[in-house]
């Protein structure tokens, strides 16, 4: 007898789409949610646009310059949240015993917890992100050719990366505190407002920190000089993608969790 | 078959007294006691066996369970399921069990029963003929039939339990597991999930390990039983074992309970 066996990827499309249908119970609570992550986004755009009403540039950047990396970074934030919201629920799985039914399963234990919860509402907050984009991208006068599209979509896959990174970790800090802690969302949430502006204005140290401990310079900062013309460098178009090495410490500190589990019990 | 041979567990559990200073004191030193859940226990059970495993609250059964769906590491002594160490190959081992864990859902909420199936399914890579056999004996044996399209939250407990049990066996596991199965539920479906358990030993040899607290279940069920409290196995034999002929079936055991001073 020959057993089909189905995939990593299918059986997360498959959880996915059960997420969908659960949420469309739910309608109204969808679309306000959407709405509303649409209008928190806008509301950081004015912020930018009222404040460049007054100075013409920050540390050698222009209004349009900041809209794009803001928006790319958005982007990137709002995907690896849809995704990879599963990590941010982990606490709850962990204090309700529903990770112990994740155990019983035959299948990875992260896919079955980024399974456990896909976040479509942050639609709204992508939208947000294309739009300004494509309004960066009309207000600046970058001139776009394939290297430079190349690196966008590089910096939105090392990005994601970074965020689920980071996710991840958080997660995974719930085997040794059973508890969300609070100040992981520096690094998810604060990144994604403090990374509207290229890293680089906020001093050399943090430029440093951002490029070797946690890389957001690498998916932010150095693509962004090459798509501006800042740099020539044309290393830097390849730079986001080694962001996804931040991956590998995550996923050690979470085999390292599953580990501590598995031998206490809680 | 399942046997486990001197299988211990301790944790260490912090301690603090109460109030606010104590709190904050263990916020910098914690004390830690070593709690032993399970002090060398050894048991085998027969494919096919059904065996009710019963103690206090607190007495290790949970820690048992656990070892046995290979969720747990214990830290001495050997244990093989059907040929694996369930807490080394978990992935192959966990394809041949079910587990019901009766106060926690595995069905999605919001969506109709047979959604959460279907994701069973592909988790378990279940063949589509063996699936669709499986699914119709079920639905059939548990009377689920409309049941399949509700979604779950719309199902009373009863109605709900069925389908957990149908969702455990979907992948025809060779051991089932319950965790308290008939906690909280109406009479009728009470002996619904009792009869329907009966069935599925006698049918298809499936080894069943039941915890409860309801000697009622016990006794419908298991010809053997095993009692653990304070990490140790204190009695392995039959029903009658334990009762005696007394037909006060909770005061015989809690007697029991109290002459082992657990």
């Amino acid at each position: 007898m020959k057993t089909k066996k189905i995939n990593s990827f299918q059986l997360y499309l498959h959880y996915v789409s059960i997420n969908i249908r659960s949420m469309m119970q739910y309608k109204t609570s969808f679309l306000l949610t959407a709405i509303g992550q649409f209008l928190v986004s806008f509301n950081v755009f004015l912020g930018i646009f009222f404040m460049f009403q007054r100075f013409s540039h920050v540390k050698g950047f222009e209004y349009s310059e900041v809209v794009l990396c803001f928006s790319i970074i958005l982007l990137e934030f709002s995907l690896a949240e849809m995704y990879a919201r599963g990590f941010d629920a982990f606490p709850d799985m962990m204090k309700n015993g529903t990770f112990d039914r994740v155990l019983v399963r035959p299948r990875n234990e992260i896919l079955q917890v980024l399974g456990s919860k896909f976040e479509l509402t942050r639609i709204g907050r992508m939208l947000q992100a294309v739009v300004m984009f494509f309004y960066g991208i009309t207000k600046s006068n970058v001139e776009w050719n394939v290297s430079k599209i190349l690196t966008v979509i590089f910096m939105l896959i090392g990005g994601t990366a970074l965020f689920t990174g980071i996710f991840l970790i958080y997660a995974a800090l719930c085997f040794f505190t059973l508890d969300g802690l609070e100040f992981m969302n520096v690094l998810t949430d604060g990144a994604r407002e403090y990374g509207k502006y290229p890293v680089s204005i906020y001093g050399k140290r943090m430029l440093q920190f951002t490029t070797f401990v946690v890389p957001y310079a690498l998916v932010q900062y150095y693509p962004l000089l090459y798509i501006l013309d800042k740099s020539t460098n044309r290393f830097y178009i390849l730079l986001p993608l080694l962001a996804i090495l931040f991956l590998i410490p995550c996923y050690l500190l979470w085999r390292f969790g599953i580990h501590k589990y598995t031998s206490s019990g809680s | 078959m399942i046997t486990m041979e001197h299988i211990c567990k301790s944790y260490k559990i912090a301690k603090r007294n109460a109030g606010l200073k104590e709190a904050c004191k263990s916020f910098f030193h914690r004390d830690y006691e070593e709690i032993h859940a399970l002090k060398d226990v050894s048991f085998t059970i027969q494919d096919g066996e059904m065996v009710g495993y019963i103690g206090p609250n607190g007495a290790g059964k949970s820690s048992t369970i656990k070892i046995l769906s290979g969720i747990l590491t214990p830290d001495a002594g050997t244990c093989l399921i059907n040929g694996k160490i369930p807490w080394k190959n978990r992935i192959q081992h966990v394809r041949e069990i079910g587990v019901v864990f009766g106060q926690r859902s595995q069905l999605w909420w919001d969506v109709p029963v047979i959604d959460s199936f279907e994701l069973l399914k592909d988790i378990y890579s279940i063949p589509d003929h063996t699936y669709r056999s499986n699914l119709d004996e079920l639905t059939e044996r548990l009377n689920l039939g409309d049941l399949l399209r509700s979604p779950v939250r719309q199902l009373s407990l009863g109605q709900r339990m069925r389908c957990e049990v149908a969702a455990s066996l979907l992948h025809s596991p060779k051991i089932l597991f319950l965790d308290e199965p008939t906690i909280g539920l109406d009479a009728v479906s009470k002996l619904a999930v009792r009869d329907f358990i009966r069935n599925q030993n006698e049918i298809h040899g499936t080894t069943v390990i039941l915890t409860t607290h309801d000697m009622q279940d016990i006794e419908a069920l298991t010809k053997r039983i095993i009692l653990i409290g304070k990490g140790q196995i204190l009695l392995d034999g039959s029903f009658s074992d334990i009762t005696k002929g007394n037909p006060h079936i909770d005061e015989t055991l809690a007697e029991l309970y109290r002459s082992y001073d657990i």
